[in-house]
């Protein structure tokens, strides 16, 4: 058993993960019986299906429709595909064009003999593994030569709207230092229940996430990469009603982190908790495969409940966000768990509370790169002070070994960051990072100090708020706003009418070839 | 930096302070000094200085000085730097249309609500259109608050529904029918390209579309909000950066008891 430097009590520890494992164990027996519409056009652009009909429509959002329209959603597109190229000959790019153009009637079946089904498709099923696995040999063959920066790896936001201006962006700031790039998506994607297509120049607060733009911005980062001798990593957002198409985008074109996690989009999006737990299973099975780092959102909660009060719940969530993970095969080395540096910088003695919470994060989760996310409640105009806030986080992030380190702006709560808000940012972290680099080897806490007790006291909530969850489940608590202070009905919100149960013919071998596997 | 021991800058100006031509301050009356930063698309290096200056100097700057220059990616240069301002206003002749109302504290509203309305206040809240953002509306409405302002859900004679985020102003308005909203709170926060201005426009055409302009107390609120710009907008009041739910409760309390509803 590791040594605990806050004297955290790991039996507790290992309860708490118990209660959440159960608590899991009930939202994955729901969602392994259901299947939701963004799930089966992930299994559409599995299959190699792409491109957009003459309303721009994307091509798998076509073929799902006609399902839907005709009430056979529930036996999956690729019984239907399947049977169409047996009984065409043709590809399924081919086959969702004829859709587009109502040449062709996909539900008809011609066998539903499983063993067929299966044969006709294997080859574009070789070829989408082959196509993933070669993305990730790619990223692992940079690790190897060129190499990558040290952790907590700096990591930095563009977010002009235009891809060829956030390559701009993308690229100064790799070239100051910073090791992850996320292009923020512009406002509203994510309810969108479909992934725009080709580059776009044109969003608000951000970029539009589309499998063009990742190419757009993969190259862009190789090429700096190659000439900082340092591999920059690329995240954006597998998050909102396309979770699971957003993922095996990225999984094409080469993506290292991805924000994925279906209690924020509850939470912040009204979406349907029903259809987001589906999608976010499939989307981290594909995460899992593809060497992703997924990040999860629990240091939002922090921005509408009280981070003193609220730390429990961050840690509750964590843990049943480390279950769900586990269950879709994605290991712990992947799993980018949010929390937050989000307390009133007024408390008194505020940092130690924060940086207990941030080393007991560290010791429960030892594999795992935690996500850690800069203040921003609490930022205001006075930019000055808002430097000194960065510092502070920056401070912790260094001191606990935080695994991927969101840098904060000065100028965060003013406008989306200038050029040299990132430099002065990075500026910041790096002169920290390198001044304070083993002050976590170095100093020790006080037993029966404001640290430990703290951390204990977290513990110990946290575990009592998973106690209260274990009987009532998941769905009841979101309904009961114990995450957030957001209520959220289980019938409500957004997408709920793309769910449907899976029928007799069901068929999605990606489970089988994906999951917990490379 | 004490301005006589190291500078060799003209000590002549008048040191008295002149409403009517004010300038900024330094550390003595009217030395002008400003700071500020920017970047420049060019290299760093000398010429990156002297395109710096220039600019100082169009901007009205006497004396202009680069005291930090570095090159964030190559062709951008960043620079810190200083000037004393030329330029004056005269602040005796300065007029901002502002909310007009007494700022009360919780406490005091409930008070003034029971006194002079006799009944709850319904508040409806959302942060609408496309903007996710929940910060503004919550810092407003959640029972915490914000900044030490308790929010308009703590208050015992306002019911305040917050519906949140990335709400259509469709929906907006129907639930404000629904709930018999006195006062509608919008909250804006992204305004990049002015998003914010045509969707908070859209509102007051749907609500007058529908006859209900008058029938509700229309306040908007954000860091990039003014109270002018709420007004040009069609708005009763505007709250921005630095305001908080006493600052709405106050308004809207006082608004009420002027048109005389109860």
């Amino acid at each position: 058993m590791q040594k605990s430097k806050l004297g955290l009590d790991f039996e507790k520890v290992e309860y708490a993960r118990g209660l959440a494992k159960g608590i899991a164990q009930d939202v994955q027996t729901f969602v392994e019986q259901y299947t939701t519409v963004a799930v089966e056009r992930t299994l559409c652009r599995l299959m190699g299906i792409d491109g957009v009909d003459d309303n721009d429509v994307p091509l798998p959002n076509v073929v799902v429709e006609a399902l839907k329209d005709k009430g056979v959603l529930n036996e999956g597109a690729l019984f239907f595909i399947a049977n169409a190229m047996i009984q065409t000959g043709l590809t399924p790019q081919q086959i969702a064009e004829k859709v587009a153009k109502e040449e062709i009637d996909i539900t008809k079946v011609v066998t539903t003999d499983p063993k067929a089904i299966a044969d006709a498709l294997q080859p574009v099923i070789d070829d989408s593994m082959a196509r993933i696995r070669a993305r990730r040999a790619r990223r692992e063959h940079y690790l190897e030569t060129i190499g990558e920066g040290p952790k907590p790896y700096l990591y930095i936001i563009v977010a002009t709207g235009n891809i060829y201006e956030d390559v701009v962006q993308a690229q100064a700031g790799a070239r100051q230092g910073a090791d992850v790039i996320a292009v923020i998506r512009t406002t509203g994607q994510s309810l969108l229940d479909y992934v725009p297509y080709g580059a776009t120049t044109e969003g608000f607060g951000g970029t539009f996430a589309t499998q063009e733009n990742f190419r757009i911005m993969r190259k862009a980062l190789d090429e700096v990469g190659e000439e900082q001798g340092r591999y920059i990593r690329l995240c954006n957002y597998c998050s909102g009603l396309c979770m699971p198409e957003i993922a095996i985008m990225g999984a094409f074109e080469g993506l290292d982190v991805m924000l994925n996690d279906a209690l924020y989009g509850i939470l912040f999006r009204d979406i349907n908790m029903q259809r987001t737990l589906i999608d976010q299973y499939m989307s981290r099975i594909i995460n899992g495969f593809a060497g992703v780092i997924i990040n999860t959102g629990e240091d939002n909660y922090l921005t509408t409940a009280d981070a003193v009060e609220a730390a429990h719940t961050v840690l509750a969530s964590d843990l049943i966000n480390e279950q769900l993970a586990l269950m879709a095969g994605l290991p712990e080395e992947q799993m980018g768990l949010g929390h937050a540096f989000e307390m009133d910088p007024m408390l008194e003695n505020g940092f130690l509370y924060e940086l207990a919470q941030a080393q007991m994060l560290r010791e429960i989760f030892p594999k795992a790169p935690l996500k850690y996310m800069p203040p921003t409640k609490f930022m205001t105009g006075n930019i000055f002070r808002g430097h000194i806030q960065d510092a502070l986080f920056n401070i912790i992030g260094q001191w606990t070994h935080q695994g991927l380190q969101l840098l904060g702006m000065p100028t965060e709560a003013i406008h989306t960051p200038f050029m040299s808000d990132r430099y002065l940012s990075i500026e910041n972290a790096k002169y920290i990072f390198n001044n304070m680099k083993d002050i976590g080897e170095e100093v020790e806490f006080k037993d029966g100090g404001i640290i430990k007790n703290r951390a204990k006291e977290v513990l110990d909530k946290a575990t009592s708020l998973l106690e209260n969850m274990e009987s009532e489940g998941l769905f009841t608590a979101l309904e009961k706003g114990i995450f957030a202070d957001v209520k959220r009905p289980k019938n409500g919100g957004k997408g709920l009418d793309g769910v449907t149960m899976k029928g007799e013919h069901y068929f999605n071998p990606f489970v089988e070839l994906m999951k917990g596997r490379k | 930096m004490s301005e006589g021991l190291y500078s060799m800058e003209a000590k002549d100006y008048d040191k008295t302070l002149d409403l009517t031509k004010i300038k900024p301050y330094g550390d003595t009356m009217n030395d002008g000094k400003v700071q500020l930063s920017f970047t420049l698309p060019v290299p760093a290096g000398a010429e990156a200085e002297e395109a710096a200056k220039q600019l100082l100097k169009k901007m009205g700057f006497e004396n202009p000085l680069v005291v930090y220059q570095k090159e964030l990616t190559e062709g951008f240069c960043f620079m810190n730097c200083y000037g004393s301002l030329t330029h004056t206003v005269d602040y005796t002749n300065i007029h901002v249309p502002k909310v007009e109302s007494d700022k009360m504290d919780m406490h005091e509203c409930d008070e003034y609500i029971q006194h002079n309305i006799g009944r709850k206040i319904v508040m409806v809240g959302a942060s609408t259109g496309t903007d996710a953002h929940t910060v503004g509306i919550d810092a407003i409405m959640n029972m915490k608050g914000y900044a030490g302002h308790y929010g308009l859900e703590r208050y015992d004679m306002i019911e305040a529904y917050n519906l949140g985020s990335q709400v259509p102003n469709e929906e907006f308005i129907a639930k404000g029918i629904e709930l018999h909203a006195d006062a509608l709170l919008v909250s804006q926060t992204v305004t990049q390209k002015d998003v914010h201005i045509k969707n908070l426009t859209e509102l007051v055409e749907m609500l007058e579309a529908e006859g209900l302009r008058d029938k509700v107390i229309l306040v908007c609120g954000g860091p990039r909000i003014s109270h002018e710009l709420a007004k040009e907008l069609g708005y009763d009041a505007g709250f921005g950066a630095n305001t908080y739910a006493d600052d709405v409760a106050s308004y809207v309390a006082q608004e009420m008891v002027k048109r005389g509803w109860k």
